[in-house]
């Protein structure tokens, strides 16, 4: 009677991995068929109207702006962010040298710039993401090459690995609660291992992303903001030190992987 | 003067494979605003897709059809280095026309 059982128990707990295996397959397939008309080219088509056309009380285009690669460079420029930038003196990730671009070239307020940096769902998406889906658009296809050379890209990188094993928050979470080991989940969501490198790697090549779900693309930094949320941590502030730190660890991290965003997600 | 679809059209064997992507709110005029007022809808009504001055297809597309729509479809008849020409008109009588060149 008793091995009966067990054999019947073994039977189910086989059952229900190869549910789950699956199950994996068949969102990976549906997710295939949603690459093919993905709104985000919509979006991509009007931030690169935005990039070239002469804006703000500069009346300039965006097209002098220093990515890093040298001034008007875009291609490929995304794969290489967060990085060390010396008109500034520190490190910045791509969202926050567009704005420093939108407000020393364009003329731009800053304040104005960063206190809606994001659309709500079912809302038309800002500039900010229209542009950043363009930027990155340019960089389909590169390999990501973060840089680690000068000290304070170093320094931005310890910092981003503190944050991202840094337990806080009503829930006592990090960043490695839910993205430190294989094979876990939110409900249906599966959560990367991202300090395994290949997962790293597929999941930082995929940010910016057209949210289905939500109607609109979301960005690194958006990505960022809503997984401090989640964990119930304080608002992780746009363009901050910390978002652009984790950024860099998560850039490192994935360092060797091919660009592929846009990609489209639930 | 509303944004512009992105059209790919390419031969599919005999038949002209054509995809549009356009860009529309697609308001159904059921949802409801954060202060609880109707958003009046906005959608695209009819689309018409014209291969050298021909029509090939004319849709009728109602609030059921939702966001940046996607639509796709084949006709016969089209050689690669022609033109197909699609156009949408909305219940605001707004419309967008757009061109490609079959691949």
């Amino acid at each position: 009677m008793k091995r009966a059982m067990v054999g019947l128990a073994i039977a189910c707990v086989s059952a229900m991995s190869y549910a789950q295996t699956d199950t994996q397959a068949e969102i990976e397939k549906y997710r295939q068929l949603l690459q093919d008309g993905n709104p985000a080219e919509l979006v991509e088509a009007a931030g690169e109207e935005l990039w070239k056309t002469p804006r703000g009380p500069n009346k300039v285009s965006l097209e002098r702006c220093d990515l890093g690669l040298g001034p008007g460079v875009v291609k490929g420029a995304y794969a290489r962010l967060p990085r060390y930038f010396a008109d500034v003196d520190r490190v910045m990730d791509f969202e926050s040298r567009l704005v420093h671009c939108m407000v020393t070239l364009q003329g731009f307020n800053r304040e104005d710039l960063v206190k809606k940096p994001f659309a709500g769902a079912g809302e038309p998406q800002t500039d900010l993401e229209k542009l950043t889906t363009y930027v990155v658009t340019q960089s389909r296809g590169v390999t990501i090459a973060v840089p680690q050379g000068h000290p304070k890209e170093i320094a931005s990188f310890e910092r981003g690995r503190k944050i991202f094993f840094y337990r806080a928050g009503p829930y006592d979470f990090s960043c490695a609660s839910c993205h430190g080991v294989d094979g876990q989940r939110i409900r249906l969501q599966e959560l990367p291992n991202l300090t395994d490198a290949a997962k790293a790697r597929k999941a930082f090549a995929s940010w910016p992303a057209y949210r289905v779900s939500q109607g609109t693309v979301r960005t690194m930094e958006w990505r960022l903001y809503d997984c401090f949320r989640q964990q119930r941590f304080p608002e992780l502030k746009y363009l901050s030190d910390a978002a652009v730190d984790l950024t860099t660890f998560l850039g490192v991290q994935a360092n060797g992987g091919t660009m592929e965003s846009p990609s489209i997600k639930r | 003067m509303p944004d512009a679809m992105r059209i790919r059209a390419n031969m599919q064997g005999e038949k002209v494979a054509v995809r549009v992507l356009m860009s529309h709110i697609m308001e159904t005029g059921q949802r409801k605003d954060a202060s609880g007022k109707i958003v009046s809808a906005w959608f695209i009504q009819n689309v018409v897709a014209k291969h050298n001055n021909r029509v090939v297809l004319d849709a009728q597309f109602g609030p059921a059809v939702s966001q940046n729509p996607l639509l796709a479809f084949t006709f016969a008849g089209g050689k690669p280095g022609e033109k197909v020409q699609v156009t949408w008109t909305d219940n605001r009588g707004e419309s967008r026309s757009d061109e490609a060149t079959i691949a």
